[in-house]
């Protein structure tokens, strides 16, 4: 009864003895035309607030297996549960605002919309849920909570109105650490975040990452081939530790 | 930023595209309101070329021959109507008046009309408007000539000109009735009929410069001068066809089926309205013609549209995978796209009838004046708001399929288009 829609925003979650924020069982899933690629998870979980660095190359299914999370695509069998709530027995739209409502989403690059200040790029997703909404305007108003995100991030306050498309990539991927945080999403997951930063770029952005998931005390699932980047971290995990492969050869 | 605001947004980027495919529609449109308009008027003018008038009368022959030489002055009468049948119409208690109206001759390839003073009282045009004149008045002297705007514009003639009328209408071979000149001593107002190219006289002085002919002796109408016709009773035995007007509309049938069953002579009465509908009806392929070419012009800019939002999408999709990752569902994402096609076909829309006006308020006086077509600069008809929707819901149509393959995209994309 938990995949209901009332209790979809879930919280559920936060009953006592229960840490698990996440968890696959049995999930299995291929793509739809893509050669018969396959992917499948025996059983995996994430606790409240854990930080796991997720170490695979592009083409490990590492893609498929933070959609899978996300939402974006449903698995064919099994479960996956965020918060107490299954996923995978949603309806489509249900998970959209499923995803909106709990997830922060951070994307390798081009995380911005090219159009738009970069204080409309972190409002986005208050657009879509309503609980993230009142989570940001909680303190205040969510133009006061999205400039607090961005100055906490190193950005200062004349750039804020600006067109994203003048902003270096390292400063776009700190407004989507922003645009990822605001109204305290549950999990943020990163896909290869800093793979488009130089070392120095890369060390700022993991410092104000780990800082902000602390403060919101939400869990944290990051991708990345670089093992420098697992320090800090409460787990590391090989993608091939927890996902099964099928894809057939190529022609 | 409301999704609106995203497409509008979204749009604003790509705004040098998304223009000129706003001009491209907006072009096309005004083409095809345009020619619609141009239609409606040349269709109206054409069916108000004659208007007051009930019934045209002519010896047998087909509606549209009657009305063709009649009216339009083309082709030939193949018979006459004696004056004396005429009088038995006119003295029916339902006939108001009837006008005679004789041809055969012209000037300088412009068609002669004999007819009398009546003519210019009946004689109705476009909602019923009466002639005018521009100068001068009708008929005084017997060979005093009323002369149609055009041909007096293109011959050069102001009051006062003398003008020599040619026997038959081919402008090569023809005789002068060279001893009886005329004198311009009218000229009508443009009416954007065949008035405009007709040359008025007296059906006395058609008599009078063919006194003699019917015997064939040239000769004898040589020796005539204008001034001995003048002295002469010359009232003629048979005109070429009648306006009659009749006294109430319920008149008109009978009236019609009395002309019909003639007894005497082999007559026709034809009913202006109906005799033009044929006509219409005949020239309506190039109507139709006209209307299919510009309504593709529209289908052509709407595809061309629809072309420039389906070569954006694959620079996009990181773009509708970043709406995903925050909660837009796929159907947010159709919207998205549909929003901007409407945008697109309700600017190119706007554009176009705003610039099919702007045309409408500069040329509309030089295409009445060079083509004789009047162009109403009113509101958008209700058939027109009609067009606009079609196009707008066509355009609907065609953008669903960017829309559609957006959708997909963003299903199968997944989390990353990087892959």
């Amino acid at each position: 009864m938990t995949t209901s829609t009332g209790s979809s925003n879930g919280a559920a979650s936060k009953t006592a003895g229960d840490p698990v924020l996440l968890s696959l069982k049995d999930v299995s899933f291929h793509w739809p035309g893509r050669n018969g690629f396959s992917l499948g998870v025996k059983s995996f979980t994430l606790a409240v607030g854990e930080k796991l660095f997720l170490k695979g190359a592009s083409g490990s299914g590492k893609s498929t297996l933070l959609s899978l999370i996300c939402g974006i695509v449903s698995p064919s069998s099994g479960s996956i549960c965020i918060a107490g709530v299954d996923i995978a027995r949603l309806r489509a739209s249900q998970v959209d605002r499923f995803r909106v409502d709990n997830f922060g989403i951070i994307f390798q690059q081009f995380n911005l919309l090219p159009y738009g200040s970069m204080l409309e790029n972190v409002l986005l997703p208050l657009q879509f849920s309503r609980e993230r909404r009142m989570r940001a305007t909680a303190a205040g108003t969510a133009n006061a909570e999205a400039t607090r995100l961005l100055l906490r991030l190193g950005l200062p306050q004349d750039l804020h109105t600006q067109a994203v498309t003048r902003l270096s990539i390292g400063q776009q991927q700190r407004v989507a650490v922003a645009r990822a945080m605001i109204g305290n999403p549950r999990l943020v997951i990163a896909d290869e975040p800093t793979s488009a930063l130089d070392s120095e770029n890369r060390d700022e952005f993991m410092k104000l990452l780990f800082e902000e998931v602390s403060r919101a005390q939400a869990g944290l699932i990051m991708v990345s081939h670089d093992d420098n980047l697992a320090a800090g971290f409460d787990r590391k995990l090989e993608i091939s530790e927890i996902t099964i492969t099928d894809r057939p050869a190529t022609v | 930023m409301s999704i609106f605001s995203l497409a509008w947004h979204s749009l604003n980027k790509r705004r040098l595209t998304a223009t000129l495919a706003v001009i491209a529609l907006a072009l096309s449109v005004t083409l095809f309101l345009g020619v619609e308009r141009l239609r409606i008027s040349a269709k109206e003018s054409f069916t108000n070329t004659i208007s007051g008038t009930d019934l045209i009368v002519g010896a047998r022959a087909g509606n549209v021959q009657l009305l063709l030489y009649s009216v339009f002055r083309m082709g030939n009468a193949t018979s006459n109507i004696s004056m004396e049948s005429l009088e038995r119409i006119a003295a029916r208690d339902e006939v108001a008046w009837v006008v005679p109206i004789s041809l055969g001759d012209s000037h300088k390839s412009y068609r002669v009309m004999g007819t009398t003073n009546d003519y210019f009282e009946h004689y109705r045009y476009r909602n019923k408007s009466a002639l005018e004149f521009a100068a001068g008045q009708r008929f005084d002297d017997l060979f005093d000539v009323v002369i149609g705007s055009e041909a007096a514009k293109n011959l050069g003639y102001r009051l006062g000109s003398e003008i020599i009328i040619s026997h038959g209408i081919d402008a090569i071979g023809s005789q002068d009735h060279d001893t009886m000149p005329f004198k311009i001593t009218g000229i009508l107002e443009r009416t954007g009929t065949p008035v405009d190219r007709t040359i008025h006289v007296s059906l006395e002085a058609l008599e009078a410069v063919h006194l003699g002919w019917q015997a064939d002796s040239r000769a004898l109408s040589r020796k005539v001068t204008s001034e001995q016709a003048r002295a002469m009773r010359l009232a003629p035995s048979a005109v070429t066809a009648a306006l009659v007007g009749t006294k109430s509309r319920f008149g008109i049938f009978k009236v019609q089926r009395y002309i019909n069953n003639f007894k005497g002579e082999p007559l026709t009465a034809v009913l202006p309205g109906v005799a033009l509908q044929e006509l219409w009806s005949l020239v309506s392929i190039a109507e139709t013609a006209l209307a299919t070419v510009s309504s593709m012009v529209v289908l052509t800019a709407i595809l061309g549209m629809v072309t420039m939002i389906l070569g954006t999408l694959n620079e996009r999709r990181q773009e509708i995978a970043i709406l995903r990752s925050i909660g837009a569902h796929p159907s947010t994402i159709f919207s998205l796209l549909m929003i901007e096609a409407v945008i697109l076909a309700l600017g190119g829309i706007v554009l176009g009838t705003a610039l099919l006006y702007l045309l409408l308020m500069t040329l509309s006086q030089w295409v009445e004046q060079s083509f004789g077509l009047y162009l109403a600069i009113g509101l958008p008809t209700l058939y027109e708001i009609k067009l606009m929707l079609a196009i707008l819901v066509i355009a609907c149509l065609v953008g669903a399929i960017p829309a559609m393959r957006a959708y997909r995209q963003s299903l199968s994309d997944g989390m990353s288009v990087n892959r």
